[in-house]
């Protein structure tokens, strides 16, 4: 078992993703994270989606994903060297001395303060998902108000394009 | 310049268009528009069934037996919904039909209007594809699309989805029929891979226990001969999966017969103890399989299938050629003369002969015997009246089939000549199927004996379609195979369950079928006594009843059980054979 990444290019239609939606849900397949957005062709959306599985289990997804019409590319992003970040938003409750301490926490992480009541701080933070999971880590739990994540995007190093 | 249409009168005209010959539907306030159209018009024929799910399994017989696509026209709301059970069973088959619904008009979409059911969603898991049409301008290229996607690649059942404002007489657009689709997503391969071919006939030329399990792929693809050619070059046996019975002749003596769950005792033994298994247009579904952590230890798999999906699903390939069964059958066949000619010492005789030997024992040890002799108590045996069947019929007959033990019997004691003659639900296993099917099959070949052989809890599925018979003058002969029970389920029950036989018995509330049958204007026969069976099956077959439906109810054993059966979590050749006889880990012969 293993996270695996899913970079699907989804012809921009009604009713399009929710085959994609539908198929993970059918085949019992578990969706980690999900995120959609039309592509540089506007006659193209791109989904992410990331998912855990044995490569048995990603083999049949991405075939399965392949089936449907509208799908027209699927790729296993990290069969080759890739990028992928996540965005996150975080209310952090910061009073007192624990204020400067959500502060510096935020540096470390290079995160930026986005939004700053009299007793929280909005931060923001782009990065891998495993450095957002240590910096939720790294705050303290009961501090934490709000936490609101974008799921995963990736795309190929290099040359390596997913183009239709 | 184009014609000016409505969006029903270009519907219409695009079914026209594709050669639709038949519309199997009924009428409702959604599809009114489009009824009109119909009315105008006398290409296409309209077929006015007694309930929608029949009209989608009659689309469904129709395309198993022509391999042109059924098409369906259903209202919104519960036309749409009666029709799911069809298309999904269409869907397990991969079965190429077209379903038109009716959909209430674009602006109440969402508003929970009077019969609105997203069919779109509703039919999602079970369809190839899906339009909902937009704009009526639309309607030639979604008609168009949707066939193409339906009969191209693995075939499967396409909705189209029609909201009522798009039909709209007073509503025109420029009429023009694609010639062509181009769908940059969908391009299904037609070709097997030339590499892994030569590798797939190095295998079987080296194999020295070679077995050919055919599937519904075989027939869809009308690839029976090509199989045929392969099965004779390599002097091979071949066994066929329920959907593929007929694409290998089942009297040939290279015939094994069906595999699986009640697959003929050579068959599975054949598999399990094989070195190697061309698998051709089939799935390896769970009713062949048995437990797949168990399955044919030392076989090599190649297998071929058109949709990449189902290639090392459940049973990893060594061999995985993604192509039409057809195509690459005759590729293969053309590999194979050119390899043999090189090698004429290949394949192994010898060894063949030692495999031929074995088959012969398991043929001779437990054939289809079982249920063959004459019975001694007075009572029908069920296998006797398929055997009945099929002598009357000379092995010529359309054969469509319900679900449950009458079907195992059908599919195991009528030897189908080719495909396209057995007709029956495999993947979804749809009570109900029988009857409309066959008169899909009826339809398609008005001069053809169709016959369904049911049981009387399928045909109480459907059997409101006798009526729809009637007014077309479809000669169905309908075999009952009457044990006033849910014979499959019951067996269950005693194998199973301690012989608790939990709602499946009803045997003090049956209609008189005979009589069911003369109240819808048929004729009915009922047969109880073994002496009188096969004069009984003549007179239904004979010329004088040629243009009649004949309800052939025959009482046969309540206790008869399928065999052999699959024990559960077993090996393929873990089988019940009898009652009392079990062919366990193969100590049984
Ligand atoms: C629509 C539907 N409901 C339930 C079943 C489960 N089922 C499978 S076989 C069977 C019994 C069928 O009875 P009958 O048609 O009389 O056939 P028999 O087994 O007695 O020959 C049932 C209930 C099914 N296959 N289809
Ligand atoms: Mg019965």
């Amino acid at each position: 078992m293993s996270r695996r990444i899913l970079a699907v290019l989804l012809e921009n239609e009604a009713g399009a993703l929710s085959r994609v939606i539908g198929l993970f849900a059918q085949r019992n397949y578990n969706i980690e994270t999900l995120t959609v957005a039309p592509t540089e062709d506007a006659t193209l959306s791109r989904v992410t989606i990331t998912t855990e599985g044995s490569d048995k289990k990603i083999e049949q997804i991405t075939k399965h994903l392949n089936r449907l019409i509208e799908v027209v590319k699927v790729l296993d992003l990290q069969e080759s060297p890739c990028i992928e970040r996540e965005m996150m938003f975080v209310k952090i409750h910061a009073e007192g001395p624990a204020r400067a301490e959500v502060k510096r926490t935020c540096d470390i992480f290079r995160g930026q303060i986005v939004d700053v009541t009299a007793s929280a701080y909005t931060v923001q933070l782009t990065g891998a998902s495993d450095k957002l999971d240590a910096f939720l880590r790294a705050i303290d739990q009961s501090a934490v108000i709000e936490v609101v994540r974008s799921g995963v995007s990736g795309i190929s190093r290099g040359d390596k394009v997913l183009s239709a | 310049m184009s014609e000016m249409l409505s969006g029903a009168d270009m519907l219409v005209r695009a079914l026209q268009d594709e050669g639709v010959e038949y519309l199997f539907g009924y009428p409702g306030g959604a599809a009114l528009h489009i009824y009109d159209a119909i009315f105008r018009q006398q290409k296409v024929e309209h077929i006015l069934v007694r309930h929608e799910q029949a009209a989608t399994h009659m689309a469904d017989g129709y395309a198993r037996a022509t391999g042109k696509p059924g098409v369906v026209l259903v209202t919104s709301g519960p036309g749409a919904t009666n029709a799911i059970t069809g298309i999904a069973t269409a869907y397990m088959d991969s079965i190429p039909i077209v379903v038109i619904s009716g959909q209430v008009p674009r602006a109440q979409i969402g508003t929970d209007a009077f019969q609105e059911t997203d069919m779109v969603g509703v039919s999602r898991p079970v369809v190839k594809h899906s339009f909902l049409v937009k704009d009526c301008a639309e309607i030639p290229r979604t008609v168009r699309t949707a066939f193409h996607i339906a009969t191209t690649g693995r075939p499967g059942p396409v909705v189209i989805d029609v909201p009522k404002d798009t039909t709209d007489p007073a509503v025109t657009a420029a009429y023009e029929y694609p010639e062509t689709v181009a769908l940059r997503s969908y391009k299904p391969a037609a070709r097997g891979n030339g590499r892994q071919i030569r590798k797939a006939a190095k295998a079987l030329l080296g194999a020295k226990r070679p077995i050919i399990y055919s599937g519904g792929g075989v027939v869809q693809s009308d690839g029976g001969l090509a199989l045929q050619e392969l099965a004779r070059r390599l002097g091979a046996p071949v066994t066929n999966t329920l959907m593929g019975l007929g694409a290998f002749p089942g009297d040939d003596a290279q015939c094994l017969g069906m595999l699986g769950m009640h697959g003929t005792y050579e068959a599975n033994m054949a598999m399990h103890h094989a070195d190697l298994i061309f698998a051709i247009g089939a799935r390896f579904d769970d009713r062949v399989t048995n437990n797949p952590a168990k399955f044919c230890p030392d076989a090599q798999i190649v297998h071929v299938d058109v949709d990449p999906a189902s290639i090392s699903k459940i049973i990893a390939a060594h061999i995985p050629i993604v192509g039409d069964a057809a195509n690459v059958l005759k590729e293969l066949n053309a590999v194979l003369q050119a390899e043999m000619a090189k090698h004429p010492e290949l394949p192994d005789q010898q060894a063949h002969k030692v495999w031929w030997g074995r088959i012969d024992e398991w043929r001779a040890a437990h054939g289809l015997d079982h249920g063959s002799a004459p019975s001694t108590n007075g009572v029908i045996l069920p296998q006797q009246v398929v055997k009945s069947l099929y002598r009357a019929t000379g092995g010529e007959a359309y054969v469509t089939s319900d679900v449950g033990q009458h079907q195992m019997f059908a599919a195991q004691y009528y030897k189908f000549p080719m495909g396209r003659r057995w007709i029956n639900s495999g993947g979804l296993g749809t009570m109900g199927f029988g009857l409309p099917a066959a008169m899909g099959v009826q339809f398609a070949y008005p001069k053809a004996t169709v016959a369904c052989v049911t049981g009387e809890g399928s045909f109480m599925m459907n059997m409101q379609e006798l009526s729809t018979c009637l007014q077309y003058g479809l000669p169905i002969k309908v075999v009952c195979l009457n044990n006033q029970a849910l014979g499959m389920v019951k067996q269950w029950q005693d194998m199973q369950y301690g012989g608790r036989h939990s709602h499946s018995t009803y045997s003090d509330s049956l209609p008189d079928f005979k009589t069911v049958a003369e109240a819808f204007g048929h004729v009915g026969f009922r047969i109880d006594n073994p002496a009188d069976l096969d004069a009984a099956m003549d007179e239904a077959f004979s010329p004088k009843l040629k243009d009649k439906v004949v309800f052939v109810d025959v009482w046969v054993d309540p206790d008869e059980h399928v065999y052999p059966m699959a024990v559960k979590g077993g090996s393929m050749r873990d089988m019940y054979l009898n009652k009392i006889t079990t062919s366990q880990q193969g100590d049984y012969m």
